[in-house]
């Protein structure tokens, strides 16, 4: 009967061993949050990946002749999932920070914006920690935003809730569950102008601390592959550069994006 | 009225504004998960109830620990674990064995995750269905001087089979939901994606039915089936429940 | 043909001797395994995070507790009119506990938590009620959700524990001249409940198990607290593995918990 014990695990083993396929080591695997972030990136009904940094993405992959797939996870396992060689590289709004910078690597900005606080329109307070005194902030998981809202919001407020996805945050936002949300204000535009966000306006800018709030967004990478970042760095250099990058943000915005 | 439910059910349409096309490609996703997930473990199961009823006392103490193990801590906790440290390490152990440098897609390792929690559950009902297999039919079969494979082929595992489908007609429910969570490590099975289309057109409790109708559904059909392998394993058996 | 008992509930080794050779081997090389996992990992985060620890795993043991009791008040119900009728009551039930048990319970919590919590949002009438206070938080959603799973679960059960009661003590106590709803209370339902106890570890270990996926609708517990120290210090296995230690040690106390318990409840035989 031993025998058979080890024939099974044999028939277990190349099981597994089929099961894993054929691999492909020279594609890149571009990681990014596997929920709506519009305009950034989100899922439409025919199951493909749109938006500004879908555009951006495929702009780099090109110009850096990357042979790129897209490959959605799960936000709060992204860092995770490129240490651990999942993914190559993370291409999903991360702000560039002091706190990621011991874990990761990044490339030079590509985009820059405010943080600001939204809330309902019925309600007076502004983006101070004495104006969000009392209130249930929302704000997503692993962001420059819950780092902030928790420093400067976290001892005033009644609670700051956080969510996986800025979605679910505006989403409660928008059922009353939360009093404030506190994001990056392009995402914000974009849900205030839609039928949901009706009900909410934007409350102010919060102070800047780029300690917390960093330095811009730029594509994540593992630390010690300088060859890609060089490769990616030069891409936006020259998608900035022969106007691709202004082509393609014309489309979302009316205003440029890359900041100062 | 009627013309407002009229739109929001072609939310639900097959083709592009409808997202009735993502709902049916995640719900093949999940059902790929689960038979996937579901014979990895029936595979490992079988080594498992082997290796506790017939190994040596080291082999069945490391199979008490698997089994003890995965049983004692959440599902949602194993597939995190599993997720990242366990396909870290079966791509090196793949290396080693000489495959190269495997690159595991999400779909291997959600199975492979299904596939080690079902594996311990397989283990426990397989070794409780194999014990059921009275002892003289294997006594028998080995004095007919069966090699000890076949003996597990050709009068271990169908003479267990009866015992051991009502236990692994319940794994096969369990992997099927089990799918489900999957979606919080970010795989695009029929939860994640309903919970995506939901929160694209906010039409929360429309995508939500419709997602508990297809699990249903595969529930029902599965009952369906299960009920119809177990009159065929019970053939010539006596009634007993 | 699904019995829930089918479910392989978790049994506790067979201790036997702890000094076999190769015992000690394995306690040697899992104890220089522990000790590698102690040294080289990172857990210095441990100190600064241990009181929220603590309070997550109250949180999870709070709603574990709350859940089985509640919903075992139900589950009684559920599988007694299952074996009495009346008729459509039984099939009520029956739907009730198929669907409950043909869908994952993530999809149930999500359901309730996005589809219902949003549908509330839009009456004036509910936001401006005394229970909105209660409604605008995610922790009633979890408790529904795990109540309802746990109700359907083990209705299904006692379903079985109902009619598993041998009719002879019935036609006994009928014989003695009991009223039906002194032979339910003083014979039927503790005869059940008595038969669905083994059952019920298994089913409150199988409940823990199920309580993390709160942490998904926002409610911080063990889970949830955990998850926030993944996000905060970027480690991924760590703080894994310390939560899988926690739910083997909540598991272990409570199949203990359970065993005394029964030990404690006279039973002939088995």
């Amino acid at each position: 009967m031993k025998k058979a014990f080890a024939i099974a695990i044999a028939a277990a083993t190349v099981t597994l061993g089929a099961l894993t396929g054929a691999a492909q080591a020279d594609q890149v695997k571009v990681g990014f949050a596997a929920e709506p972030y519009p305009p950034f990136t989100s899922p439409d009904a025919s199951g493909n990946w749109v938006g500004w940094e879908v555009d951006f993405q495929k702009a780099i992959c090109a110009e850096a002749k990357l042979d790129c797939v897209i490959t959605p996870v799960a936000w709060d396992g992204i860092i995770p999932a490129l240490t651990s060689k999942k993914i190559d590289m993370i291409i999903g709004s991360m702000s560039i920070t002091e706190e990621r910078l011991k874990t990761i690597d990044f490339s030079d900005k590509y985009y820059n914006t405010p943080t600001v606080v939204i809330g309902p329109k019925d309600q007076k307070f502004d983006a101070t920690p004495e104006g969000l005194k009392g209130k249930v902030i929302g704000v997503q998981v692993s962001t420059i935003h819950q780092a902030y809202a928790t420093k400067y919001f976290g001892p005033t407020a009644s609670e700051i809730k956080e969510y996986q996805t800025q979605d679910e945050a505006n989403n409660d936002l928008a059922a009353g569950r939360l009093d404030a949300v506190q994001a990056d204000s392009v995402a914000l535009d974009a849900f205030l102008k839609s039928e949901q966000g009706a009900c909410c306006d934007v409350k102010g800018v919060v102070k800047d601390d780029p300690s917390i709030l960093g330095l811009g967004v730029g594509v994540g990478l593992r630390k010690g592959e300088t060859e890609l970042k060089d490769k990616i760095n030069a891409a936006i250099k020259a998608i900035r550069a022969n106007g691709t990058y202004d082509t393609f943000s014309k489309k979302y915005f009316d205003f440029d994006i890359y900041g100062k | 009225m009627a013309a407002a439910s009229q739109s929001v059910f072609d939310l639900l349409a097959y083709d592009a504004p409808g997202w009735g096309g993502v709902m049916l490609g995640g719900f093949y996703m999940s059902l790929k998960l689960a038979f996937g997930g579901y014979f990895l473990g029936l595979a490992i199961g079988i080594g498992g109830a082997c290796g506790k009823l017939y190994g040596g006392p080291l082999i069945r103490d490391l199979m008490e620990i698997y089994t003890t193990l995965i049983r004692a801590v959440p599902d949602l906790v194993l597939m995190l674990l599993l997720y990242y440290a366990g396909t870290d390490a079966l791509s090196q152990l793949l290396a080693l064995m000489g495959y190269g440098a495997v690159d595991i897609n999400a779909l291997m390792a959600g199975i492979f995750v299904i596939g080690a929690v079902q594996g311990a559950y397989s283990t426990e009902v397989l070794r409780g269905a194999i014990k059921a297999v009275p002892v003289g039919q294997i006594e028998a079969a080995r004095a007919y001087g069966m090699s000890p494979l076949m003996v597990l082929r050709r009068v271990t595992l169908p003479a267990m089979l009866p015992h051991a489908i009502p236990g692994l007609a319940n794994l096969w429910m369990i992997a099927t939901k089990d799918t489900a969570l999957l979606a919080v490590i970010g795989l695009s099975e029929l939860t994640l994606v309903t919970r995506q289309a939901a929160g694209s057109t906010k039409a929360y409790m429309l995508f939500f039915l419709a997602a508990g109708a297809l699990y249903l559904a595969l529930t029902l059909v599965s009952n369906v089936v299960i009920r119809l392998i177990e009159k065929r394993a019970r053939r010539g058996l006596v009634r007993t429940a | 043909m699904s019995e829930p008992a089918a479910i392989p509930a978790y049994v506790p080794p067979k201790a036997r001797s702890l000094f076999e050779p190769h015992r000690l081997v394995l306690m040697a090389i899992f104890a220089v395994m522990i000790f590698c996992i102690a040294w080289f990992m990172r857990w210095d985060w441990i100190p600064q995070y241990s009181g929220k620890l603590v309070s997550g795993i109250g949180e999870t043991l709070l709603m574990l507790f709350a859940t089985t009791i509640v919903g075992f008040f139900f589950a009684v119900p559920i599988g007694l009119v299952q074996v009495t009728g009346p008729k459509p009551l039984a099939w009520l039930s029956l739907v009730f506990c198929t669907v409950i048990r043909g869908t994952p319970l993530l999809l149930q919590l999500w359901l309730l938590y996005y589809g219902l919590g949003s549908l509330f949002a839009q009456y004036p009438e509910i936001r401006q009620s005394f229970l909105w206070p209660y409604l605008r938080q995610a922790w009633p959603y979890g408790f529904a959700a795990l109540t309802i799973s746990f109700a359907a679960y083990e209705g299904e059960v006692m379903r079985g524990a109902f009619a598993g009661v041998p009719r002879g003590e019935l036609e006994a106590a009928q014989a003695f001249g009991m009223s039906r709803f002194k032979m339910f209370w003083r014979i039927w339902l503790p005869r059940a409940v008595h038969r669905a106890l083994p059952t019920l570890n298994g089913e409150t270990v199988l409940q823990l198990k199920s309580t993390p996926l709160i942490a998904t609708i926002t409610v911080v517990d063990v889970f949830g607290v955990i998850s926030r120290v993944r996000q905060d210090t970027y480690l991924t296995y760590e703080p894994l593995l310390l939560l899988a230690l926690i739910y083997l040690c909540l598991t272990g106390l409570l199949i203990l918990g359970f065993r005394t318990l029964e030990n404690r409840i006279p039973s002939r035989g088995a």
